[in-house]
């Protein structure tokens, strides 16, 4: 066969004067092939991300009102200023109010949904996909479906119609920051967006779950419901559930959209990211401040980050664990 | 061919989809840049418009624009509740605007953002309302040019104010029973806007106090206006203020679909409300707070400014020229064809027979008799901190003296840069 011949030749001829040449050659295309697939997203970090780290620290260092390019120097001012400002350290406090309430909610309705899903015989794919639909909607599209129509103060918007029927007076849910009704429509919002996901990933789990397990728990007289859940399924959930509380934390940490569309015009009710854009990007255009903020916020979350490895253990090795 | 296979192998193909994938965001740096294609003498300028509420304007804009045979004006239309961030982000880039409609505001003279227009607007400054020269004059010169003049009040339903044995309000004391009078089942008494911001100046002026006095220092800080705080926080407790609105103030909407009695709202939404509401329609300034004060009305309103870092900075001055002082017909038509503004060109106020007569006359008697006009030393800054003082206190409790106090630092820090 030709094919044969066209294959040996070009095999046995060239590979002695490979070896000749010298070894920077010979690696060559390996190098190159190391640097165009690492390339791009290297160029990449490195415009969008180190480039923007190392310039906002030097951007907190002066006064830099309506422009990036400044020349006033002002030491440790913009620090002082934000860490003075009461709606700054506030907004750290706001972040963990709304962590603590949609880390767990989140948790515990996504891993029901889960269970409820897993156990279905019939519509199992239906309401499956029905659940994680949401996911799928954008955070500025659902904040203004929750503030126009669901959430509306009007005696026509939803929530306002139905406890109308029992003779509960309008609410107006964003206005009043008293009592704090706000958190209830910012937190349903993105329990509805994103519990379908974390549905997906505990159900995922659930069927890694060996069935022989809860065979073996039904022989020892462990009931089906509350006891091999207690002490089956939930220990089999650990490290999915380890995950999903993390994803939550970053989740929750990284909340822009409902904030920002939701409470416009307000002091109450801003995450950290939220508050720096209004001193960075808002009306003031404050880049000095806002990157002292930034900087301030990154060492905080440094400072935790390693508490958090050396508390939990998490990120170490599976034997130190 | 296993031949053909060994050369296509799977490293080179991998290899070239790198390189290809390499090359993706190259593409797409294509000519996306918010510009349209080449006009006539090649030359182009992008305007930035906020956009207006009323049908027919965003049209007109571009037309008036189109008919300017110097250059290809591109408009943008800005969206969203933020014109002002937007502007101020877009004004760092390269993309920055040549041409801009905003508020007078002397930060961006100090940073060199807007071009002196002294030069197209003296030969027909004797033309303008005098209050608009001086709002954008800093140093003796002149920033911008004035486009609409927007008185804003309140506007109220003769026939509900009736029903309810209510008069006019003339003390925000009566407008507060007036609103809990006017609260019906279905009906709320009054609208402020949904964050209650829009009455901010009103309610210092009305207090007989101001925001910053003529040697440009603090002039809000009075008891009248904490005591004008108190009665706000009255008035927002009371149940009896429409909140969380599908729309805002400056539409006439909540007032039109019947969910209050009392809104306040600008002269531009006249047209809509007389055509729903028909002569069930009145108008009256911010009533007065406090004993010695006087009743107010905010004279807001829009100005062109030229971007003075842009491209074409002498272009777009004569593109400002063209359109905001020599065209009249558009002008007119610009400030009495959609919504209702008054013209600044005292020329055109005089002929604007819409407004000879009826309810927009007495929307130009208030703006003329009560009316305040913008401070060009009052930026968006200390806007923004008597805003965080209405949240702060009205909205949300707290202690009037403490929130001013907490502006009075923003302020200062703010006027010390700005004036030493």
């Amino acid at each position: 066969m030709p094919t044969t011949t066209a294959h040996d030749v070009p095999r046995s001829a060239p590979a002695p004067a490979a070896a000749a040449r010298p070894r920077r050659f010979r690696r060559n295309p390996s190098t190159l092939a190391f640097w165009l697939f690492t390339g791009p997203f290297l160029l990449g970090l490195l415009v969008f991300v180190y480039v923007p780290i190392g310039w906002s620290l030097w951007l907190s260092f002066f006064e830099a009102r309506f422009t990036v390019t400044p020349d006033t120097f002002v030491g440790f001012d913009n620090y002082r200023q934000m860490l003075e400002n009461g709606d700054f350290t506030g907004s750290l406090l706001t972040f963990t109010v709304f962590a603590a309430l949609i880390v767990p909610l989140t948790w515990a309705l996504s891993l029901a949904l889960a269970l409820l899903v897993n156990r279905l015989r019939l519509l199992r794919a239906f309401l499956r996909s029905v659940f994680f639909l949401p996911t799928a909607c954008s955070y500025v599209a659902a904040s203004l479906i929750w503030k126009m129509s669901i959430f509306s103060g009007v005696r026509f918007g939803l929530m306002n119609t139905v406890l109308g029927w029992f003779g509960i007076e309008n609410t107006a849910w964003l206005a009043d920051p008293d009592p704090p009704w706000y958190w209830l429509v910012i937190v349903t919002a993105r329990l509805w967006l994103q519990a379908g996901f974390y549905m997906i990933l505990f159900l995922a789990a659930l069927q890694n779950i060996p069935p022989e397990l809860y065979e073996a728990a039904a022989i020892d007289g462990a009931g089906p419901g509350w006891q091999s859940f207690r002490h089956i399924t939930l220990p089999q959930l650990r490290a999915t559930s380890t995950a999903v509380i993390l994803l939550l934390l970053v989740a929750a940490y990284q909340a822009f959209d409902e904030f920002f569309n939701l409470l416009s015009k307000t002091t109450w009710g801003r995450p950290p990211l939220v508050e720096l854009y209004y001193t960075a990007l808002g009306q003031e255009q404050d880049y000095g401040a806002g990157s002292a903020g930034a900087v301030i916020l990154t060492l905080l979350i440094c400072g935790v980050t390693l508490l958090q490895g050396r508390f939990m253990g998490f990120g170490r090795g599976e034997d130190a664990g | 061919m296993s031949a053909l296979s060994s050369t296509w192998d799977r490293r080179s193909v991998l290899r070239a989809a790198a390189g290809l994938a390499a090359l993706g965001p190259l593409a797409a740096c294509g000519s996306n840049n918010g510009r349209s294609g080449g006009g006539s003498s090649g030359k182009e300028l992008v305007q930035y418009f906020h956009a207006y509420g009323e049908a027919g304007t965003e049209q007109a804009i571009k037309r008036y624009a189109k008919a300017y045979d110097k250059a290809a004006v591109t408009t943008q239309w800005i969206t969203g509740s933020d014109f002002e961030s937007k502007l101020f982000a877009s004004l760092l880039t390269k993309n920055a605007p040549d041409v801009f409609e905003f508020h007078p505001q002397i930060q961006l003279v100090r940073s060199g953002q807007v071009a002196d227009l002294s030069d197209i607007v003296d030969p027909v400054k004797d033309d303008f309302n005098p209050a608009d020269i001086a709002s954008h004059t800093v140093d003796g010169k002149i920033y911008g040019v004035r486009m609409i003049d927007d008185p804003q009040f309140f506007f109220y339903r003769p026939s509900l104010l009736e029903k309810a044995g209510v008069d006019v309000p003339t003390t925000l004391d009566e407008l507060v029973e007036a609103a809990a009078k006017l609260t019906t089942g279905k009906v709320k008494g009054l609208f402020l806007g949904n964050d209650l911001h829009a009455v901010i100046n009103p309610m210092i002026w009305s207090a007989g106090a101001d925001t910053l006095d003529s040697q440009n220092r603090i002039a809000y800080h009075t008891e009248g206006v904490k005591e004008g705080l108190k009665k706000m926080r009255s008035l927002f407790t009371s149940g009896h203020l429409l909140l969380d609105a599908p729309a805002d103030y400056w539409d006439p909407s909540a007032i039109d679909q019947g969910l209050c009695a009392i809104q306040f709202c600008g002269m531009w939404a006249m047209p809509q409300m007389q055509k729903t509401l028909g002569d069930d329609i009145g108008v009256f300034p911010f009533p007065k707070v406090t004993d010695s004060g006087k009743p107010s009305v905010y004279n807001g309103g829009w100005s062109m400014f030229v971007n003075a870092k842009g491209r074409h900075v002498d272009l777009a001055k004569e593109y400002v020229k063209w359109l905001w002082i020599d065209r009249k017909k558009y002008q007119e038509d610009w400030s009495l064809s959609y919504g209702f503004h008054i013209p600044p060109r005292s020329s055109l106020a005089a002929s604007a027979t819409k407004l000879e007569s009826g309810l927009p006359a007495e929307g130009v008697k208030l703006f003329g008799e009560y009316g305040h006009f913008d401070n060009i030393g009052w930026t968006q800054s200390m806007i923004t901190a008597l805003e965080d003082v209405f949240a702060d206190c009205v909205r949300k409790g707290g202690d009037p003296e403490a929130a001013l106090d907490k502006a009075d630092t923003t302020v200062n820090r703010e006027l010390k840069k700005l004036f030493g």
